[in-house]
């Protein structure tokens, strides 16, 4: 893990363990209706300030806390037009099985990348301090994939250029 | 120091529990259903199941006689009398709110409760002979936002409310009819309903998810989403508050609140085991916790359930027993919802009740 990584991961782990305090929480403006504060947002008492932690231009955490539901933005590290690519179909490989994932958001908000969207009805079904380890984990494992992916695609791209242009050798 | 009585009661969440007088009886809000435990003294036995609501109940509590009132997110209260054949009658109180009903406590005299809820109103609701059902009176004057719970003070005339909005409040809820000329307290003198008596708000403006009334009645404590704890000792009708102490702490928010004395307060919430603060009209601090996980090294027997052992297989394809490094080192697993006093020994609470979104119902003794 490189240096910035840790502080960068340990201060999302600190915000996240914080923010998941949720409880369940009737709409106040939608009778009978319990639905997520941070998307609705229809009362403005129910939401709270929202965070970015950011390690570069390139690569922050948009976490918007609110009484029964939080929203986790990641934008991943996008270097090159390769790696732009990359991202976009590995997001969209993703939100495309947002069913499976449960806390995944099917759209990420404008600026990121890929978004989650917890409510209290996850943190009171799975386990809170569980949740922040996997929203870590995958943050740091995401990282190491588009790498993966650049390095194997650059592979390809010159064993596909050398064969393509061996009959010209 | 004996051990804590741990009580699994399944995976659902439980949003409030609560125990009849004798403790013979525990009822438990596990979403839509209420459901009844019979102690014998060893063991608790699952008992019938109150299913009346269709949405998830949020709040219940027993009465000193047995009388059961929950309440609910499809905005209804019920009262269940018990019946001879050891049954529940339910009776629809007529709450008149159109939005989630939050919270009930019945007052210390049982001839009233109050519901907290959505609306931005407090409903205090009585029996009416004649009509023989439930009805209420709202207060609604400066709330703003919605009731996360009341309270009632000993003598079953004043209410405390806290809300999202940051206030903690405290209105008379006298009712003609119902109650007695109560006695002049340091809270004021003349009370016709609906009188704020104090209005108390977080340096913060942090949401307040619990408030209690001192055993003495003179002060109110409550906890706000800063994770603060916060005495009140008021001052008398009309004046400023003789003193507010605020105590904040690094810990996770704390969701409920008991004094276990004049002296002293237990709080538990998102840090699943209990804290315990001492204090008196000269400041408060934090002493102990209960439960700590820092002092807990002993490894904590854990469910060994068949599902829990085929998913291991599955994800980590061994069957050599269960990892434990998801278990937390504390008796709860998750987030405690509401903590009471079980036991008294004169007017010192000994021994307090928690319950949990881990399912797991516990008593402490302390």
């Amino acid at each position: 893990m490189s240096q910035s990584l840790r502080p960068y991961l340990s201060a999302v782990r600190a915000s996240l363990a914080v923010a998941l305090t949720l409880e369940d929480f009737a709409s106040q403006t939608v009778e009978r209706h319990n639905t997520p504060e941070v998307e609705v947002r229809t009362s403005a008492e129910a939401l709270l300030n929202s965070m970015m932690i950011s390690r570069n231009e390139h690569e922050r955490v948009l976490i918007e806390p609110s009484i029964n539901s939080v929203r986790v933005s990641i934008s991943i590290k996008q270097a090159d037009e390769i790696e732009r690519i990359l991202v976009h179909q590995f997001s969209r490989f993703l939100t495309g099985r947002a069913e499976a994932f449960y806390i995944l958001r099917r759209k990420p908000i404008p600026g990121y990348d890929i978004s989650f969207l917890i409510t209290n009805s996850h943190t009171s079904t799975m386990l809170k301090h569980k949740l922040v380890d996997f929203i870590i984990e995958f943050m740091e494992e995401v990282d190491k994939e588009i790498s993966e992916m650049k390095l194997f695609l650059n592979a390809r791209a010159r064993f596909v250029a050398e064969a393509y242009l061996t009959p010209f050798d | 120091m004996s051990q804590p009585t741990v009580l699994n009661l399944g995976h659902q969440p439980i949003a409030d529990h609560s125990f009849s007088a004798d403790h013979s009886l525990l009822a438990v809000a596990c979403e839509d259903n209420v459901q009844l435990y019979n102690n014998d003294g060893k063991s608790f036995t699952p008992g019938i199941v109150l299913g009346d609501h269709d949405k998830s109940v949020t709040s219940i509590d027993i009465s000193p006689s047995g009388r059961i009132v929950t309440c609910s997110q499809d905005r209804n209260a019920l009262v269940w009398e018990p019946q001879a054949d050891s049954s529940y009658k339910p009776t629809l109180v007529l709450l008149r709110i159109n939005r989630a009903a939050t919270f009930v406590r019945w007052s210390p005299d049982e001839t009233k409760f109050a519901v907290g809820s959505g609306a931005r109103a407090i409903a205090v609701c009585y029996f009416e002979e004649e009509n023989d059902w439930w009805v209420s009176k709202h207060i609604k004057k400066p709330i703003r936002s919605t009731i996360l719970s009341v309270t009632w003070h000993p003598n079953s005339v004043l209410i405390a409310a806290g809300s999202t909005d940051g206030h903690a409040r405290v209105f008379s809820g006298y009712i003609k009819g119902v109650d007695q000329k109560p006695q002049p307290t340091i809270w004021g003198e003349r009370l016709p309903f609906q009188t704020l008596c104090g209005d108390f708000v977080n340096h913060t403006g942090a949401w307040i998810h619990d408030v209690a009334f001192s055993p003495s009645g003179d002060s109110i404590a409550y906890c706000a989403h800063d994770s603060s704890i916060t005495v009140v000792y008021p001052g008398g009708a009309d004046r400023p508050p003789q003193a507010i102490y605020s105590v904040n702490t690094s810990f996770l928010p704390f969701k409920s609140l008991v004094w276990l004395s004049n002296n002293e307060i237990i709080t538990a919430g998102h840090d699943c085991h209990p804290y315990i603060f001492s204090g008196n009209e000269n400041g408060w601090e934090y002493t102990a916790s209960i439960d700590d996980p820092a002092d807990n090294t002993k490894e904590q027997s854990h469910e060994n359930s068949a599902l829990a052992l085929f998913k291991q297989m599955d994800l980590k394809g061994s069957d050599q027993g269960l990892s434990t490094d998801y278990i937390l080192k504390t008796i709860h697993q998750n987030t405690i919802n509401t903590i009471r006093a079980f036991t008294h020994s004169g007017d010192k609470v000994t021994s307090v009740s928690t319950s949990g979104v881990d399912g797991k119902v516990v008593i402490f003794p302390l």
